[in-house]
């Protein structure tokens, strides 16, 4: 995308790839940070992601709208979420084992629906241009932004605020940090984690739908490629905070995209390694962040204990 | 929640109503924790429930709030069946209760829990309007405490205020207090606990308070209820009977303290120093700081203080859980990082505070929790295998030595009641052969009087044997009462040594409160 500008490609294929490959990151990393918030964690949605991705391809292919195609990736995404949400609250279950039956469940469904739809081409969502016609054709390629990476960045400020200043937000945090407190005010525990699972699955269907009708733009069974789980990862480096999910979305994307952007510009050695970038990032993140010495802040109180 | 709307109209009463209990019966599966239980808490009364640890009060007051699902048995307010089904109903007639242990959520601040509390309510919050909101309430209610600061940064004795205050926040009638002042200093129990006493006299509040303590039930308390091993075991005035009435109708039998009985230890041994210690908070500011501490063998040092001041970090530090910032721990002459092989080797022991989160691992079995110290060492393990007739045969022993209360030594250690757990760990604790150093933080926290005095005795055993005691204590008369020499802690600087047999009890109030 960056040939023709030498150098220069190199800081934009990034800029480019961050908006590209954050989006997906973006919406995955919300939708595990809500889930999470509620004091379960979700790692099924790397099978979501794969999930909403075909879904996504597959209604806009059949339908010819882009756009029917994201609220069916989230539909599909919050029917995964409701099977995670009702079974990894029963008596004795582990969420984390769930989790990963839903990452094959999810993949399964995604393979096993989705090979139709591996050949034909599905309209693409539109893109905003960013830059003005000015620019070299390069630069504009870009420069095309996506409404889901808008919806995504105005997402983490809502989600924020839905935190801070709705009733229902102080329900979903009091779960997660003391069920115990939530109860004692008649708080329904297993409603409010039960919602908050399905919520984030349906973030994480769109995450999905990012991927088959923005960027890559194609549906193919590798698509993934472990992002939802990375994105768990990211939820924890980002604090449990939205807005944090955001940047750190961002740098996962920004992460994702060293790897092609040095190659086009005819650095060859080390494209494994540098396409090993994201999962470097996270490891490193892990080992950075954490230590004997504090407890992490803003962890639910609650996160991973069963019931 | 569409139903809140129309719930909140009965939020306002303005006399408490009569709540009676009918033929309340609990079971946890085969368990019964509660047996047809009737009581009647009259309007406008201080009522107080009494038991030994496990006796059932717990589950009596949370059957009441719509908690627990009792298994049979119904409330009567008014004379009218009430359907209580949870919390939140039970607030509806009016009926808030303070948990014993805590129910305000961590991360969330002072305000946030407040206005989480208040059930129903719109969807979205105006901060602006609440913070004033609660700013005048805060103002006008009988104590404070900052609406900013998340709970997880108050002291104990601050968060069971804000507990209290919940309730009078949401203007409940009947106020059910699950052990309200263990975690209070005496001073503060009886401020709290007078301000209550004061609204009950003037007909706007009826309590129903469970204690242990006999001091707070003569002097608030109009009449008792007492329950043992699940069923009614008699009720009174308080004015009418005497605390040796209730510690029999709580026994079943007379019982008088054991006397504190010490012999003299002759060739004392320095086993615990500790030199120029300083660990930290949580959030990274200093909690100790150059601590210097000798415990000598067959010697009880006690340490007091006020909650908060850095006795938990000191504990931690000491049982391995945190690590010092600076200075060294020394033990029988060695140096001691408490590693599991030099906790063995130098036996040391300790009891820490909430010993259900410190000490044991809920959901293992009791017997598996006795076994925590001894699992992987003849004759409870044969090279990497577990022997588990002789862990469980070995806890079937400390049950019974120790009167631990529990339906099986598989029943899980968080099913316990709160003393049970503390008995548990102390049977573990204090078993070994050879202790040579104790460590025990708020061993007695919310224990019945019988549990406290068979601690009591226990530690008093442990250092008549020459085990060194480290005694941290937020119970003064506690610490008086064991210890040989008396350290005050304040600010986590050490601001007052003496034997204690010459302390002085002002000198020791004016240490604690950083004076
Ligand atoms: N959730 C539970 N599951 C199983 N058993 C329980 C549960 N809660 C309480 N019990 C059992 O019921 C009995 C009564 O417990 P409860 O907590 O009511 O005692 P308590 O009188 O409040 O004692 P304490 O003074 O120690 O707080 C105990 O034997 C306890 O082990
Ligand atoms: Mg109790």
């Amino acid at each position: 995308m960056a040939e023709g500008l030498g150098w220069w490609g190199v800081p934009l294929a990034i800029v480019a790839g961050t908006m590209r490959g954050g989006t997906p990151f973006l919406f995955v990393s919300l939708g595990e940070c809500l889930t999470e918030k509620s004091g379960k964690i979700n790692l099924g949605l790397e099978g979501t992601l794969l999930t909403g991705a075909m879904t996504a391809y597959g209604t806009s292919y059949l339908t010819g709208s882009p756009w029917l195609g994201i609220l069916a990736a989230g539909l599909a995404g919050l029917v995964l979420g409701s099977i995670h949400g009702w079974l990894s609250q029963q008596y004795r279950v582990n969420d984390v084992a769930v989790g990963i039956a839903m990452i094959i469940f999810g993949s399964g469904i995604a393979f096993f629906f989705g090979k139709p739809f591996i050949q034909p081409s599905a309209p693409q969502l539109p893109t905003l241009n960013l830059a003005g016609s000015a620019v070299s054709p390069a630069v504009e390629a870009a420069l095309q932004i996506s409404p889901l990476f808008l919806l995504g960045i105005a997402l983490a400020p809502l989600m924020t605020w839905f935190f801070k200043s709705t009733r229902w937000g102080l329900y979903v945090r009091a779960v997660g940090d003391s069920p115990d407190a939530a109860r004692a005010m008649g708080v329904s525990i297993f409603k409010v984690r039960m919602l908050s699972i399905m919520a984030g699955s349906f973030l994480a269907g769109i995450g999905g739908a990012a991927l088959s009708l923005y960027y890559p733009g194609v549906w193919t069974e590798r698509i993934s490629s472990g992002q939802g789980l990375m994105a768990v990862a990211l939820v924890i480096f980002a604090r449990w905070n939205p807005i944090m999910c955001l940047w750190a979305s961002l740098l996962f994307g920004g992460a994702q995209a060293l790897g092609p952007a040095l190659q086009s510009v005819g650095i060859k050695q080390g494209y494994y390694l540098f396409n090993a970038a994201p999962y470097v990032l996270t490891l490193l993140i892990m080992i950075l962040t954490c230590s004997p010495k504090r407890t992490l802040a803003g962890v639910p109180g609650a996160l991973g204990i069963d019931n | 929640m569409t139903t809140v709307s129309s719930l909140t109209p009965a939020l306002h009463l303005d006399h408490p109503p009569d709540l009676q209990v009918n033929g309340m019966t609990k079971r946890f599966g085969s368990l019964v924790a509660l047996e047809n239980l009737s009581m009647r808490l009259k309007p406008g009364s201080f009522h107080a429930l009494l038991g030994e640890n496990g006796a059932g009060k717990s589950t009596l007051v949370k059957c009441v709030m719509g908690f627990y699902q009792p298994t049979a048995g119904e409330v009567l307010i008014d004379g009218h069946s009430a359907q209580i089904s949870n919390p939140r109903d039970a607030h509806r007639y009016g009926i808030g209760m303070v948990y014993q242990h805590f129910t305000s959520v961590p991360a969330m601040t002072v305000a946030e829990n407040l206005v989480l509390s208040r059930f129903g309510g719109g969807g979205v919050i105006n901060w602006k309007a609440e913070l004033e909101e609660l700013q005048a309430f805060m103002s006008s209610s009988p104590f404070q405490v900052p609406l900013e600061t998340p709970i997880a940064q108050l002291a104990a004795g601050q968060k069971q205020k804000l507990e209290i205050l919940k309730q009078i926040y949401l203007h409940s009638r009947i106020l059910i207090l699950d052990e309200p002042t263990s975690v209070l200093t005496p001073a503060e129990a009886d401020e709290v606990l007078g301000l209550l006493r004061q609204q009950v006299s003037a007909g706007e509040l009826s309590v129903l308070m469970i204690s242990h303590k006999f001091r707070e039930v003569t002097a608030f308390a109009d009449e008792i209820t007492v329950l043992r091993k699940g069923k009614f075991a008699g009720s009174g005035q308080v004015s009418q009977l005497t605390v040796a009435d209730m510690a029999e109708m709580m026994m079943g039998e007379q019982k008088t303290p054991t006397p504190v009985q010490k012999n003299s230890q002759p060739n004392a041994v320095p086993v615990l120093e500790v030199r120029q210690l300083s660990a930290q908070k949580d959030n990274g500011t200093a909690a100790v700081s150059g601590l210097d501490l000798t415990v000598y063998s067959g010697e009880i040092v006690g340490i007091a203080g006020i909650s908060g001041n850095g006795q938990r970090e000191l504990v931690e530090v000491l049982a391995g859980q945190r690590v010092a910032s600076a200075g060294e721990v020394w033990v029988n002459g060695e140096q001691y990082n408490a590693t599991r092989a030099e906790m063995y080797r130098h036996q040391v022991f300790s009891l820490p505070e909430e010993p259900l989160r410190n000490a044991c691992v809920g959901h293992m079995s009791v017997a598996e929790n006795m076994a925590l110290r001894t699992f992987d060492r003849p004759p409870q393990a044969k090279g990497i295998l577990l022997i588990l007739q002789a862990i469980r045969q070995t806890a079937v022993g400390l049950i019974s030595q120790f009167s631990v209360k529990t339906p099986s030594p598989e029943t899980p250690v968080q099913n316990l009641s709160g003393g049970n757990v503390q008995r548990a760990v102390l049977a573990r604790e204090l078993s070994a052969e050879q202790i040579k150093l104790l460590i025990a933080a708020n061993p007695c926290f919310g224990l019945d009087f019988a549990a406290v005095d068979f601690i009591h005795t226990q530690i008093l055993n442990a250092r008549n044997r020459g085990v060194a005691v480290l005694l941290v204590s937020e119970d003064l008369d506690e610490l008086l009462k064991l210890s040989d020499r008396l350290i005050v802690i304040s600010g986590g600087q050490f601001t007052y040594q003496s034997p204690t047999a010459t302390a002085e009890y002002t000198a020791i109030g004016h240490a604690m409160a950083g004076h």
